[in-house]
């Protein structure tokens, strides 16, 4: 369970609500008339078996899909459909499933990338390296440096992604979408593939950034040990289609949820 | 700097006061904070650690009591102690990587109200165990990050004491107040007590005084003509004797300056950097870093890698005797000189030795090839023998006269002489005044005439004068055919293959001699890549066929060498296995300071060692693993077994 004192459940304001949404590919339904909301300051967690739906969930939330049907407000602002401008500028940032990092460039640069959005001065000045341009570059280097101390990879900082293992890779992407500073961070199989000490170390990661900056956080993940200790609500998929909604003990105790994970006799 | 600076301060808030006055302008510390090394002066530091004794003070920390420091090398972790030391009180060390229960055992018997703590790790460890230490009441955390939801009442940020100290310190008096605490302290009063790693059974705790740390550290730095413009980085366990005399104590005496790495993983980045003049490593670092470097040689391209062959060849031959100013042909000079620019000099750079005026190394055997590489790219290298119980130092080897296999002539004002078993036995300025609560334990040690036995079986070698050490005492066993047995000689011989990280010689008591081996992964894992063996775990390589053919042919070699020597020669290896998993000191194998802990080894792995002397080729075996946070797993194996051909004394080698 998470530690007293944290953002309470639920009474935070709503950060984000989708109602209705629908989502196909063809024929197929990947997302069929779900609604949640997100509030500020929560771990919420997505989760269902395999093809349910929840890839599809966060990239509608992100924009990266649009749904057919439904409509998405964040932040008190309405839309049919999300653009990733629109998520990236209002301050929504996420890791991927697959490690999604430019692996030749170092850890440090990385996460500089996820600056980017923040820069202003003009393409003359970063052209030249010199003036504002510079000035901006030291106050985002120290961003990025408090970021890579939050999540001890100092060793790392001049290391080539590509070279470091896979647990290291994730937290390097998370670095990259804390760099944002988003308000909404959206977490697509953190643990996925890890073992129980990265998997630990994670969880402990993402605890200390719902505390330490506050930021709301969705997640996706499979382990249920990790979503039940970690998550203050949790919404259940399953075929596309909500079915089941609430804290970890009222989702663990539901009869529709418990059939989707371990089957039901037909 | 004159030999006897430290005249007159006894104690170690003395000293930071004269360095304030003397060295005020100079670097004290230094740590790498976001990417960017902070730097703070003598004065800087008196400021620091006088607020924080009046905080700490204020909290209700008293003359004479204990308060644990528990976490890695950061400087508000020293200046932790040097506070409590400033108020009289007893800062006591604990390895940062202890496990709850050596945390617990530690905290309890040391009898803490105060915790100084790095960061919610730690905290959390304690807190896991608090039922065990009753008497703690608070702990004074440096790193916030994690804690807001806990509960506060029993804890305190480091900053807020120091803040509170130094608004209280605004008032005349609690200033005056705090000299006269100062000036109170006496150099007899204890500085500081060290829990021993506990090679043998539960640790204890070393009490050390002021004035004899001080004495002992102004010997050594006299002897390594240390100044105060030496560097060290403090990257060694803040709760190991070593770190506390080499940086915190002759750093104190002689007014250098301290680093602290970024992180414990940084420290290999943080050494570049920083180019310390002062260097320690325990040899199985020095073997790590040279295993890496011989790896990336073997990556690098044709030309690159026999030009390193190549000078290091010239550097075997020639690189000790410049060293030790001996003559050389000129011819030699010359070839020397070109390896120092085109290998030796970008090489002490990668490795950060290149500013490096004095290096020690010590706790174990070092090899003589892995010894003289060093020496011989011109690392002034020197090995030096103590203990925890000597404040470190009682022998060291003075410029000059380097031995691979010896541990120098002893200390200036260190008496030392071999018991009639052969015990080395020794007398010192900064010998500790007893184990804390423990009489009986302190005069197990002590001999009527005030000599400390060491345990540790030696012999002054007759051509140098330098002592040498075989191995513990109680180690030394002997065959049933009364061949002498020292295992750590036989160990440290096959763990020179860099192939080899741990090795356990069996064989007191026994009709002959077997090892269990440890693979090290770094280069077995690089060989397997190279030459396409495959493998999913440690445990299926340490168990693959090629693996053993390799160190079939290590073992071999040791044998060869061990014919070499008449006494040893019995004591070749006949048969051996290499273990599944590594030996961990969270599994108790291996103490903190990685030395092997035979009696618990030889009962964990009692039906391997059944087997290896009851003729099977093969043997089970489940052990029982601790991870990091203390849960505990079970791993079983299948251990295959290989015989030995022994190795027939040197006949045919004469020439």
């Amino acid at each position: 369970m998470r530690a007293t004192g944290g953002p309470d459940v639920g009474v935070g304001d709503v950060l984000l609500s989708v109602e209705n949404v629908s989502l196909s590919f063809g024929g197929v339904k990947a997302v069929s008339d779900v609604s949640f909301d997100i509030r500020k300051g929560e771990i919420r967690a997505i989760i269902g078996p395999n093809g349910a739906g929840k890839t599809s969930m966060l990239n509608v939330i992100n924009g990266f899909y649009h749904p057919q049907q439904g409509r998405i407000t964040f932040k008190g602002q309405t839309r049919a459909k999300m653009r990733p401008h629109d998520a990236a500028y209002g301050g929504i940032a996420r890791t991927f499933q697959n490690v999604a990092l430019f692996r030749g460039m170092t850890a440090l640069d990385n996460i500089m990338a996820g600056r980017t959005l923040k820069m202003h001065s003009n393409f003359f000045w970063q052209l030249l390296r010199y003036g504002p341009a510079m000035r901006e570059e030291v106050d985002h280097r120290h961003r990025v440096e408090e970021i890579i101390d939050f999540l001890k990879i100092q060793e790392i900082r001049r290391v080539p992604v590509g070279r470091l293992p896979y647990g290291l890779q994730k937290r390097v992407e998370l670095g990259r979408a804390l760099a944002m500073e988003p308000e909404l961070l959206l977490l697509d199989e953190p643990m996925a593939g890890m073992n129980i000490e990265e998997k630990e170390d994670m969880s402990r990661f993402v605890l200390d950034v719902n505390d330490y900056y506050g930021t709301t956080i969705a997640l996706i993940e499979h382990d249920m040990g990790v979503v039940m200790d970690l998550s203050d609500r949790v919404v259940v998929l399953d075929h596309g289609i909500k079915i089941a909604d609430g804290t970890p003990d009222e989702v663990k105790r539901n009869q529709a949820v418990i059939d989707a994970y371990l089957g039901v006799a037909h | 700097m004159a030999p006897n600076a430290a005249a007159g301060a006894d104690t170690f808030p003395k000293l930071l006061i004269r360095n304030a006055h003397i060295y005020g302008a100079r670097p004290a510390m230094r740590h790498k904070d976001l990417g960017i090394w902070q730097t703070w002066t003598w004065s800087e530091v008196l400021d620091i650690v006088r607020a924080y004794a009046v905080g700490l003070h204020r909290l209700g920390l008293k003359r004479g009591e204990t308060i644990a420091i528990v976490g890695g090398n950061r400087p508000k972790l020293y200046w932790s102690v040097m506070a409590a030391q400033m108020l009289g009180a007893i800062p006591v060390p604990v390895y940062a990587d202890a496990v709850a229960d050596e945390l617990a055992y530690v905290l309890a018997h040391a009898e803490v109200r105060f915790a100084a703590v790095e960061d919610q790790e730690q905290i959390d460890k304690i807190l896991s165990v608090l039922a065990r230490v009753p008497k703690l009441e608070l702990m004074i955390y440096d790193e916030k990050r994690g804690l807001r939801d806990y509960d506060h009442s029993r804890l305190r940020s480091m900053d807020d004491v120091i803040e509170d100290g130094r608004k209280a310190l605004a008032d005349a008096a609690v200033a005056a107040w705090l000299d006269k605490e100062i000036a109170a302290s006496k150099g007899a009063d204890p500085s500081i007590i060290l829990y021993t790693s506990g090679t043998t059974g539960t640790s204890k705790g070393v009490m050390l005084t002021n004035e004899r740390s001080v004495r002992a550290a102004t010997d050594t730095v006299t002897f390594d003509k240390l100044t105060e413009n030496d560097v060290a980085l403090a990257y060694l366990p803040l709760a190991w004797v070593g770190d506390h005399y080499l940086n915190y104590a002759q750093g104190m005496v002689s007014g250098f300056c301290t680093a602290c790495p970024e992180s414990p993983d940084t420290a290999m980045t943080d050494l570049r950097e920083i180019g310390p003049s002062f260097y320690f490593a325990p040899p199985r670092t020095l073997e790590a870093l040279l295993t890496r470097v011989m790896i990336r040689m073997e990556d690098a391209g044709f030309i690159k890698r026999k030009l390193f062959h190549y000078f290091v060849g010239v550097a075997r031959r020639y690189g000790e005797r410049i060293l030790n100013g001996e003559s050389v042909p000129l011819t030699g000079r010359l070839l020397y000189a070109i390896g120092n620019v085109l290998v030796y000099g970008p090489l002490k750079n990668v490795l950060g030795f290149s500013r490096v005026r004095v290096a020690y190394t010590a706790g174990e055997a070092v090899g003589p090839d892995l010894f003289s590489f060093y020496r011989s790219i011109g690392l002034n290298l020197k090995q030096l023998y103590g203990q925890t119980e000597a404040f470190l130092y009682v022998t060291a080897q003075p410029d000059g006269e380097i031995y691979a296999d010896t541990v120098g002539p002893a200390c200036p004002n260190v008496d030392i002489r071999i018991s009639e078993n052969g015990e080395v036995q020794f007398k010192s300025p900064g010998m500790f005044s007893g184990y804390f609560k423990d009489d009986a334990k302190t005069a197990e040690v002590m001999t009527p005439d005030g000599f400390v036995k060491t345990g540790d079986a030696g012999f002054f070698d007759e051509k140098t004068g330098h002592l040498k050490i075989i191995d513990r005492t109680k180690d030394v066993g002997k065959l049933n055919n009364g061949t002498m047995f020292p295992p750590k000689y036989i160990e440290n011989k096959l763990k020179f293959f860099p192939n080899i990280r741990e090795a356990v010689a069996l064989g007191d008591k026994r009709d002959f001699v077997t090892v269990m081996l440890n693979i090290d992964l770094a280069a077995v894992g690089s060989w397997a890549e190279r030459n396409n063996v495959v493998y999913g775990s440690y445990q299926e390589l340490a168990g693959h066929p090629l693996v053993y053919e390799m160190l079939e042919k290590h073992v071999a070699d040791v044998n060869r060498s061990l014919a070499d020597d008449k006494v040893m020669a019995g004591a070749q290896i006949k048969r051996f296995l290499i273990l599944h998993k590594e030996l961990d000191p969270d599994d108790g194998e291996i103490t903190r300071t990685l030395k092997v802990r035979r009696g618990f080894v030889a009962e964990r792995y009692a039906p391997l060692i059944k087997a290896l002397y009851d003729g099977s080729k093969e043997a089970d075996i489940s052990t029982e693993v601790t991870f990091e946070d203390g849960r505990k797993g079970m791993i079983s194996a299948r251990v295959k077994i290989r015989d030995m051909n022994g190795a027939a004394p040197a006949m045919g080698k004469a020439a």
